[in-house]
């Protein structure tokens, strides 16, 4: 009879690799601001803040005080409250135009990278083609057109997003399309939506979600220069980037009006870049060879 | 032994942090191999043979600590310094791995890569230089070479690029070339060819060579000496010949029965050692052969077996219950 | 040996290769990877397919289970011609015949459990019952001597590749197919796991009374387990027959360089002298007439312009040469 091994317990398997080692301190920290900042952002309705868009001319500027804790802009408007209703315009453009590119590209990425042919060939030709507009010239266009609104602007910051995710998602698809596990899927008889679904999409989600994060760090950046440029948000909904274009008139009396929405982009978009990179960096289910 | 070894393997051990824990790859080996000789290592997947020839040659990872000396030459290679041992590498001592298409650089020349060597270590000006590749890649049966000097990795075969390695670590005439896995990636026909060339370039130049390999049937043929290893440890080591005929470590006789044999008819059941092949991060207590291994009594559980060679000096093994004692004959 | 007679109802072969031409282009070139074969597989039997790399059986293999198209050619599968069918009816088919691949890793969705990869071919074949599944799948994980409870929660990447090749196994076994194709499955395994897999596929193939085409490269794996052996060299087939009469006595050129080139554990075999026969052609432009012509010490201008056909040299065994050794 053929010797067998029954698995005795001790000395089943390989416990799964440890893999906290690289979740250091830096990635908590920034876990813990994103956060806050979410957190602040979600309830800024209910949190005891002045209004942004009250204006107090008599205290333009005026330095950190108990009133303003920040003190207040060029138009006496409490910087706090409109650092903090800033970041719901950031973080909602921010959010969601992503989220566009990662559905419609990361779809199109795993059907082309599936199918191949003539199917991957459009879809590759006609990203190549939405690549090369100049993005900053392309939403200009569109504001101007179509006019100023957030939904405008989270739609043409998602759109231009699309070609990017399609391109990791066709990639980690074509490496994984032709691995064993999906050829035994379909010498199993599995239907096209069935692969898709259920052997491709598990694999190919994770290195999508870390290209996400790191797609909302640079989206929120990009809404920044251009409400920076006066073509983003309309006043009075301020965003960050528009709050550090109207500091740049301020920067020899009050310099805090321009660093303030500066500091708070900067550190938003570097928590964002971390969480993703050390997501990329896990995604990866090859162990450490010896 | 004829003469002093050229190359004495004493007390290596070999330890590798991992995010699971200490890994001891190899645990305390000694070896030597005589100038001239052949001696090969056989081992499955995880029994240290990689490493240690790594060990060897002093091109371990960064995190490795390496325990003991390597004695070449009469040279402690682990004492030596980093110049000096650039200085020993190709002249004395080369290195053939298992997979050609990574060993080669893809994006230099044939030619480039044989230039190279041959420049920096034999100092030869670029004329000679092609002129000895030439004849390099002409001992080791690539046909046309001159033209191969111009082509790249990738327009080669897996057989062709494995002579190209294999010239390339010949060029500067070593003392000692460590054939790491030198056929596993081709095909049989191929292997035979390869085997072929290695021991006939190793006769003519008077080379020592450690060839190593899973399959005992390479070793049967093309060794003098053979070293059996498992778990990180030389379990077995003895001349050829010897080991063949009166095998003494249970594993080297279960390895050998595990082989299916062309002389055997179909669907004879072969007779398989169960389990695996132990996780180098848990060590076992006492024998780590013993969870498999059918002889095992009381003390292979506690106590590790240190090799000795009671009767026959040449011939050495670890185990309490070596198999002619097993099997009742005394020996 | 329990053989199921009812599965055994005629003497006709269960499967049956027709001339059967597979290409494929890479870069601009046509790769002429199967170029005309033809074979029997007889219900409970193991036909072995041996060959080194570049010959077309892994190709082969994938191709009589149509995951690859074919040029022409027929296969035929209990009668039934499988080139032909297509959609629902070709799926309802692979539940019949089953694949075992070479890397046992890879063959595991790195993101599933085994639980689930294993109740994947039942899902399919419309299995709606979850508990039926489950007990389908923890006999199966049994029959291949792995501990269900033990294994079926854990991810592809805890395992060894000696147990994730028994997991491939009992994936291949739990809708008790008919035909099993095992393509290189030892091949990336340890010498002592592989005895132990190919002694667990014998009795598999004993338990579940299979048909097995086994593809390797490794001539005494494949005579351990084989029934007949057909011998393939770029694209074409050399020589069929009875495992222990074509080891014995072969008739092809080839087949002997093959089994001569097999180091023999054994320190008083002398290896042979290999004789010096070059690399093999490239699949792209492979030479006219006999394939194997340029390697071949007793090659004439016969062997360069007739492509020898498959003849009977003994019983029961074929050989394709204008000078065969026997």
């Amino acid at each position: 009879m053929a010797t067998l091994e029954l698995i005795v317990s001790e000395e089943v398997v390989a416990g799964p690799l440890v893999r906290s080692r690289r979740l250091g301190l830096l990635f908590w920290m920034a876990i813990g601001w994103m956060l806050f900042v979410f957190a602040v952002a979600i309830l800024a309705p209910v949190l005891p803040l002045p209004s942004p868009t009250d204006m107090d001319m008599l205290e333009r500027r005026a330095p950190v005080s108990a009133l303003h804790w920040l003190g207040t802009d060029g138009l006496g408007r409490d910087e706090l409250a409109r650092l903090i209703y800033g970041a719901r315009i950031s973080l909602t453009v921010g959010l969601f135009a992503p989220v566009i590119g990662l559905a419609i590209g990361g779809a199109l990425g795993i059907l082309a990278g599936y199918f191949r042919g003539r199917f991957e060939t459009l879809v590759v030709g006609s990203m190549d083609v939405l690549l090369a507009f100049p993005p900053l010239i392309l939403a200009l266009a569109v504001t101007a057109y179509l006019g100023q609104s957030i939904l405008n602007l989270t739609c043409i910051l998602g759109v231009l997003g699309i070609p990017a995710f399609m391109r990791v998602a066709r990639a980690a698809t074509l490496t994984l399309a032709r691995r064993e596990f999906v050829i035994a899927a379909q010498a199993l008889g599995a239907t096209h939506a069935r692969i898709l679904v259920r052997e491709l999409l598990p694999n190919v989600m994770l290195p999508l979600l870390a290209f996400f994060l790191l797609g909302v760090a640079v989206t929120i950046v990009v809404e920044g220069a251009l409400s920076f440029l006066g073509l983003g948000v309309p006043p009075p909904i301020s965003s960050w980037g528009s709050m550090i274009g109207e500091g740049r008139e301020s920067l020899e009396i009050a310099p805090q009006l321009a660093f303030i929405p500066a500091m708070a982009l900067f550190l938003t978009v570097l928590s964002f870049n971390l969480v993703g990179d050390t997501l990329k960096a896990l995604t990866d289910p090859r162990q450490s060879a010896l | 032994m004829s003469g002093p070894a050229l190359l004495s393997v004493e007390g290596v051990a070999v330890d590798l942090p991992t995010a699971r824990g200490n890994l001891r790859a190899v645990d305390g080996v000694d070896l030597t191999v005589g100038a001239g000789r052949t001696l090969g290592i056989v081992g499955e997947s995880g029994c240290g043979k990689t490493m240690l020839s790594r060990a060897i040659l002093q091109l371990l990872p960064k995190k490795a600590k390496l325990i003991g000396r390597v004695l070449f030459d009469g040279q402690d290679l682990v004492r030596c310094s980093p110049e000096a041992l650039r200085k020993l590498r190709a002249r004395s001592l080369a290195v053939v791995f298992q997979d050609p298409m990574t060993s080669l650089n893809p994006v230099l020349t044939i030619g480039t890569q044989l230039i190279e060597t041959l420049r920096e270590h034999l100092e030869l000006d670029a004329l000679q230089a092609k002129k000895r590749s030439v004849e390099l890649l002409a001992a080791v049966g690539i046909p046309a070479p001159e033209q191969r000097l111009t082509q790249y990795p990738h327009q080669l075969s897996g057989g062709m690029r494995q002579r190209v390695a294999i010239a390339i670590a010949l060029s500067c005439e070593p003392k000692l070339l460590i054939a790491d896995e030198p056929t596993t990636a081709l095909d049989v026909t191929i292997q035979a060819q390869i085997l072929d060339l290695l021991a006939r370039e190793q006769r003519r130049r008077h080379m020592a060579m450690i060839l190593i390999t899973h399959d005992l049937g390479v070793v049967a043929g093309r060794t003098d000496e053979v070293a059996v290893m498992y778990a990180g440890r030389v379990v077995e080591r003895a001349p050829t010949h010897a080991l063949f005929k009166n095998m003494r470590m249970p594993y080297t006789e279960a390895l050998l029965s595990a082989i299916p044999k062309l002389d055997a008819a179909p669907h004879t059941p072969l007779p398989a050692i169960s389990g695996r092949p132990p996780d180098p991060t848990r060590p076992i207590k006492g024998c780590s052969f013993s969870p498999r291994c059918r002889y095992a009594a009381g003390p292979c559980h506690r106590d590790k077996p240190q090799l000795t060679g009671a009767e026959t000096p040449d011939h050495q093994y670890a185990c309490f219950h070596p198999i002619l004692i097993a099997a009742g004959v005394t020996a | 040996m329990m053989l199921d007679s009812s599965r055994f109802p005629t003497s006709d072969p269960l499967l049956k290769v027709e001339n059967l031409v597979v290409e494929y282009a890479v870069g601009g070139k046509t790769i002429h990877a199967v170029s005309g074969v033809s074979l029997e597989i007889a219900r409970g039997e193991t036909l072995g397919l041996v060959g080194e790399s570049g010959c077309g059986k892994s190709t082969l293999g994938r191709a009589v289970l149509q995951l690859r198209s074919a040029v022409s050619g027929k296969v035929r599968f209990d009668g039934e011609e499988l080139t032909a069918m297509h959609g629902e009816r070709l799926r309802r088919m692979r539940r019949r015949v089953q694949l075992i691949f070479q890397d046992p890793i890879a063959s595991l969705n790195p993101r599933r459990k085994i639980g689930d990869i294993i109740a994947e071919p039942l899902v399919i074949a419309g299995y709606k019952d979850a508990k039926k599944r489950h007990e389908l799948v923890c006999e199966v994980l049994s029959a291949v001597g792995l501990d269900p409870t033990l294994v079926m929660g854990r991810l592809p990447h805890e395992f060894s590749g000696g147990q994730c090749q028994r997991i491939c196994i009992a994936r291949a076994l739990v809708l008790n197919p008919e035909f099993i194709i095992c393509d290189e499955p030892v091949s990336s395994l340890d010498v002592s796991i592989r005895a132990q897999i190919l002694n667990l596929l014998e009795e598999m193939k004993a338990r579940f009374a299979l048909t097995l085409l086994f593809i390797a490269h490794d001539l005494a794996v494949v005579k351990a387990v084989s029934d007949r052996v057909a011998v393939m060299y770029l694209g074409r087939l050399c020589e069929v027959g009875p495992s222990e009469q074509l080891f014995a006595r072969p008739a092809h050129p080839y087949t002997a360089l093959l089994i001569e080139a097999i180091p023999v554990p054994d320190p008083d075999v002398r290896p042979a002298e290999s004789v010096p026969a070059g690399e093999p052609p490239s699949p792209i432009a492979p030479p006219s007439g006999c394939r194997f012509r340029t390697r071949c010490p007793r090659a004439d201008q016969q062997c360069a312009s007739e492509v020898p056909e498959l003849r009977q040299v003994a019983p029961g065994q074929y050989v394709a040469c204008h000078h065969p050794l026997t």
